[in-house]
């Protein structure tokens, strides 16, 4: 059986990338993620894999193009400013429809910001800060044991539908040390025929992102990459929803200030409080259907999250006016504390 | 019947395609110089091009080999990626003047310092052929281009960058040549340069670097003779061709 070990987050995340088949790593020092390009470093070369330190954001994230071209698995890990730098590779990945796995611990921002975890970069996440109509998936571990888990399934995700996967986790995250299980995944090879390798026996393979004749080929690239976004948000969507069966009021959290608002969510209910955690777990695709649903059951929906506000408008997308929605949000590093929480639910009642 | 003779074919490392190239462009000219390498190396099926962005972007529609597109400047962090996972495999970065040495001036710098073992083809024509002949970082003083109307003044731009010099001060290259295509006699010196460079990588020797002076009559505003000449008077005087480097430096 599995034992339990006590591990750092960007630890736990960087041995089951490892676990999870990932076997190029390519990396720029950025506080608070060094802990994943140092285990990295120390790990992959005996286990069969290529640590590189890049020159720069920019050139490890378009290693990592070359590397997915090719048919690895292959991921970066950075935070903040450093996801900034990568976003033009992610634009071309996404064009050129490789799949790889993108770590942002975030820190607070804007500009060099603070090396404090925040929740700042969402709308970057969500929405891409790369040119194009692109998306790509975001996942948001809650804990260690999470971190852990999404690691692989971020691998299985991205080679499934040929896209970029971004862990958004942030400092506080990265750098706890918490018990975890580590993923025993099964080795399975992943087929991919459209990789670079060399032309030996079979026509030569072309990955690109360049489509030259407007009117047919990238407006239909861009038919195409939608449906499969499409196929994403139907198949992928997740969420967790604790203590919302009789809930009156709901707090919608993800990642760090998640955990926060559990501990709330408790201290309310040992009061009698109906209150329930909706905890989104995809941040795209978002559970739109599901936060929906719940909203239409209860009073107030407060959003928390270390922001100015930034997932606040997909859950203002999701509610839809069902129910009122209220916002607390902290800033710069800063973290929502549960009495804070606790006290503006118990002021709707 | 008359006998038939075949003295002259295409290259298999070529494909059946008509390039999108201007008349009297240098593109060509070295494209059919590594298909003829690629087919006496018989490397074709283990070659992987990296296409840049700028006027050769569509190399892997003409090269008859596995080809991948990289973002501007950036094919030698894409070259690094695709090398570390197919290290059998033949690496080209076929790369322009304003990719390489002005937007992807690091990605060029520290694949060349790792000593990657692959092969860097670099077309010096001294402009942006593909936006329209804007200043290159290789653009003659005095030369006038789209965004140095009145001449490239080197006070207030610089001087243009020479690539193989630069190159020429790290320790891990094995080869640094620089070549052009301005006549006959250049243009096989500059296969025997592209030979000797793949030869390299296929050998497992590591980093070579080839660039080639060449020409963009279009946007030079000349015609293809006139462009040929110019690349010898005006180019060659201040990029200096021969071989740099032919083994690694030893520290
Ligand atoms: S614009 Fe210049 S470099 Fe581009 S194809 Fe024409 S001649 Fe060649």
């Amino acid at each position: 059986m599995s034992k339990t070990v006590l591990m750092k987050g960007n630890e736990a995340l960087a041995e089951s990338a490892i676990r999870a088949g990932c076997t190029h790593y390519f990396g720029y020092p950025i506080t608070p993620q060094n802990e994943i390009p140092a285990y990295m470093a120390k790990e992959m070369p005996g286990r069969g894999g290529c640590f590189l330190q890049a020159e720069s954001e920019v050139a490890a994230i378009n290693m990592v193009f070359g590397a997915s071209g090719s048919g690895a698995r292959t991921m970066t890990s950075t935070s903040s400013p450093g996801m900034s730098l990568k976003q033009e590779g992610l634009s071309y990945l996404a064009g050129a429809e490789l799949p790889c796995v993108v770590v942002n611990m975030m820190r607070g921002g804007p500009g060099l910001g603070g090396i404090a975890g925040s929740q700042a970069d969402y709308f970057q996440a969500t929405r891409g800060g790369g040119n194009g109509d692109y998306r790509s998936i975001v996942l948001a571990p809650g804990n260690v044991q999470e971190l852990a888990d999404l690691t692989v399934d971020a691998f299985e995700l991205a080679d499934k539908y040929r896209m970029v996967v971004t862990i958004l986790g942030d400092g506080y995250l990265g750098q706890m040390s918490e018990p975890v299980i580590l993923p025993e995944p099964e080795k399975k090879a992943s087929v991919k025929p459209w990789a670079v390798s060399g032309a030996k026996g079979r026509e030569p393979n072309k990955v690109m992102s360049l489509r030259l004749s407007p009117e047919d080929y990238l407006e239909k690239h861009n038919i195409h990459l939608q449906e499969l976004y499409r196929k994403v948000e139907s198949c992928e969507t997740r969420a967790e929803q604790y203590m919302t069966d009789d809930a009156q009021y709901i707090i919608v959290s993800y990642g760090t200030s998640s955990r926060i608002a559990r501990k709330a969510v408790k201290k309310l209910r040992e009061e009698g409080v109906k209150v329930g955690l909706f905890r989104p777990i995809t941040l795209w695709p978002y559970p739109m259907k599901e936060l929906h649903e719940l909203s239409k059951k209860v009073k107030k929906v407060l959003t928390v999250e270390m922001s100015a506000g930034q997932m606040l408008e997909d859950v203002n997308i999701a509610v839809n006016g069902a129910a009122e929605v209220d916002f607390l949000g902290k800033m710069g590093g800063a973290v929502p504390e549960s009495g804070e929480i606790m006290k503006i639910i118990k002021s709707y009642g | 019947m008359m006998d038939e003779n075949l003295i002259y074919t295409k290259p298999d490392s070529l494909r059946e395609k008509k390039t999108h190239y201007c008349p009297g462009c240098g593109h060509g000219i070295v494209h059919k110089l590594i298909g003829e390498v690629m087919d006496e190396l018989d490397i074709r099926e283990k070659t992987i091009v990296i296409a840049p962005v700028g006027c050769s972007v569509l190399i892997y529609d003409y090269l008859n080999c596995d080809g991948i597109e990289a973002a501007h400047g950036r094919a030698p962090a894409v070259a690094t990626g695709v090398k570390r996972v197919h290290p059998e495999s033949i690496v080209i970065s076929y790369q322009g003047d304003g990719d390489l040495l002005a937007i992807g001036t690091g990605e060029t710098i520290h694949a060349a310092n790792r000593g990657e073992n692959i092969t860097v083809i670099f077309i010096n024509n001294a402009i942006y052929g593909m936006t329209g002949g804007q200043m290159a970082p290789t653009t003659m003083p005095d030369q006038i281009t789209k965004t140095t109307p009145y001449g490239r003044d080197v006070d207030n731009t610089g001087y243009p960058i020479r690539a193989c010099e630069m190159i020429n001060t790290l320790v891990a290259p094995v080869y640094i040549e620089r070549t052009s295509i301005h006549d006959v006699k250049n243009i096989r010196k500059t296969k025997k340069a592209i030979k000797k460079a793949l030869t390299n990588q296929k050998e497992g020797k590591g980093y070579s670097f080839v660039e080639v002076l060449s020409t963009c009559p279009t946007n030079w505003g000349v015609n293809p003779v006139t462009a040929a000449k110019w690349v010898e008077t005006a180019m060659v005087p201040y990029y200096p061709l021969g071989v740099f480097r032919e083994e690694k430096e030893k520290v």
